[in-house]
């Protein structure tokens, strides 16, 4: 969309602050707080999580009605059924282990925390692993491909009804979220 | 603020309370995802594409590969990708600049709420050795996942999530089930 490189790279990092901004905020660059939501002593992740995605879900579906964004002009990361689900395994393990994921392991580095550095150092090796294994892994990579797929193709619905039922099941968990907290506390 | 060096007995903080007494405390997560959620879709928006992470830690591992071993990384279509024509360096792309800003917005906000301070975040139980050790690993197991899955919880779970993307639902389920079902294996780590 961007012609010019050197304004793209400047609007990503601009983005990237933004980013990183509302990261710390939020106290995402905190490993305990992130940890904390696989034994179900911290939510935030959870909350932070999917409050950004209805608020992106929303306001693209709201834009896009107005006719602000052309949504075949956004790129939709193509679906690798088991590529994917395989990798969110792997990655789910990784990340109960480290306690951060890449984006927030920036984050907690810039804070000054040293677990953050330690995480990043573990990605970069990750990955020099996984391109030293990439031609035996390569078949597996390129498995399962469905192109440009989405839940409302999935599931046989207009993008409107996906965004309802989206911020309906959010909302819905975010008050069974307030009442298990309420339970604990009350608990303790 | 009481940035600086701290001692390395305290660098461990039991809880946030004794951390820093100017600590200003976090923004609402609800307040900070819709702050998130604002941003992501500013990106759409404006760039035509969403937000990410692992894509600029993989494009600094190309770049030091491809400068190591040029003919390893010419030979490897996992490096090809990001290498190009060989006419740019992997360093000049959008994920690596914007994770640049993520690593200065982070400092920023940190320094601005008096929360920049050294330190590591761990468990009562464990040690610090333990949690850099772990924190690596994790790193490891992380780097593999998102590799496989072509995106991490930002490219993958924020950005195809909110574009209702299936492989990035399947990576959401996937991450957080097996999350819940690795964390006993953890749990000395962090309560």
């Amino acid at each position: 969309m961007l012609a010019n490189q050197g304004n793209g790279l400047f609007l990503a990092l601009v983005i990237g602050v933004g980013f990183g901004w509302f990261l710390e905020r939020g106290g995402l660059g905190n490993a305990r707080k992130l940890a904390g939501q696989f034994y179900l002593t911290d939510l935030t992740v959870f909350k932070v999580m999917f409050s950004a995605i209805i608020t992106a879900a929303l306001g693209l579906f709201w834009l896009s009605r107005l006719g602000v964004v052309d949504l075949s002009q956004v790129y939709l990361p193509p679906t690798y059924i088991l590529p994917q689900l395989a990798g969110g395994v792997v990655f789910g393990i990784g990340f109960v282990m480290g306690g951060l994921c890449p984006g927030t392991s920036c984050v907690a580095m810039a804070s000054g925390r040293l677990d953050g550095l330690a995480l990043v150092g573990g990605m970069l090796g990750g990955i020099l692993l996984f391109n030293g294994l990439f031609p035996v892994l390569e078949p597996f990579y390129h498995s399962t491909p469905r192109g440009d797929f989405t839940l409302p193709m999935l599931l046989g619905i207009g993008p409107g009804t996906a965004v309802f039922f989206l911020v309906a099941l959010g909302l819905a968990a975010f008050v069974a979220a307030a009442r298990f907290e309420t339970l604990r506390a009350s608990r303790e | 603020m009481t940035a600086g060096i701290a001692p390395a007995e305290a660098l461990h903080s039991p809880d946030a309370t004794t951390r820093t007494r100017t600590e200003q405390p976090y923004l609402s997560p609800y307040l900070a995802g819709v702050g998130l959620g604002l941003v992501l879709l500013a990106a759409f928006v404006l760039v035509g594409r969403g937000l990410g992470a692992s894509g600029a830690f993989s494009a600094v591992v190309a770049t030091g590969v491809s400068a190591a071993a040029p003919e390893h990384a010419a030979a490897n279509p996992a490096y090809t990708a990001h290498l190009g024509d060989g006419t740019t360096s992997p360093l000049e792309d959008w994920l690596v600049f914007e994770i640049l800003g993520v690593t200065l917005g982070g400092a920023l906000s940190a320094f601005l709420a008096g929360r920049f301070r050294l330190s590591i975040d761990r468990g009562p139980r464990t040690t610090d050795r333990s949690r850099l050790m772990y924190a690596f690993g994790g790193g490891i197991i992380m780097g593999l996942g998102a590799k496989l899955a072509r995106g991490c919880t930002s490219g993958q779970a924020l950005t195809g999530g909110a574009l209702f993307s299936v492989g990035s639902w399947l990576f959401i389920v996937g991450a957080f089930a097996a999350g819940y079902l690795a964390a006993p294996l953890f749990r000395r780590e962090w309560t």
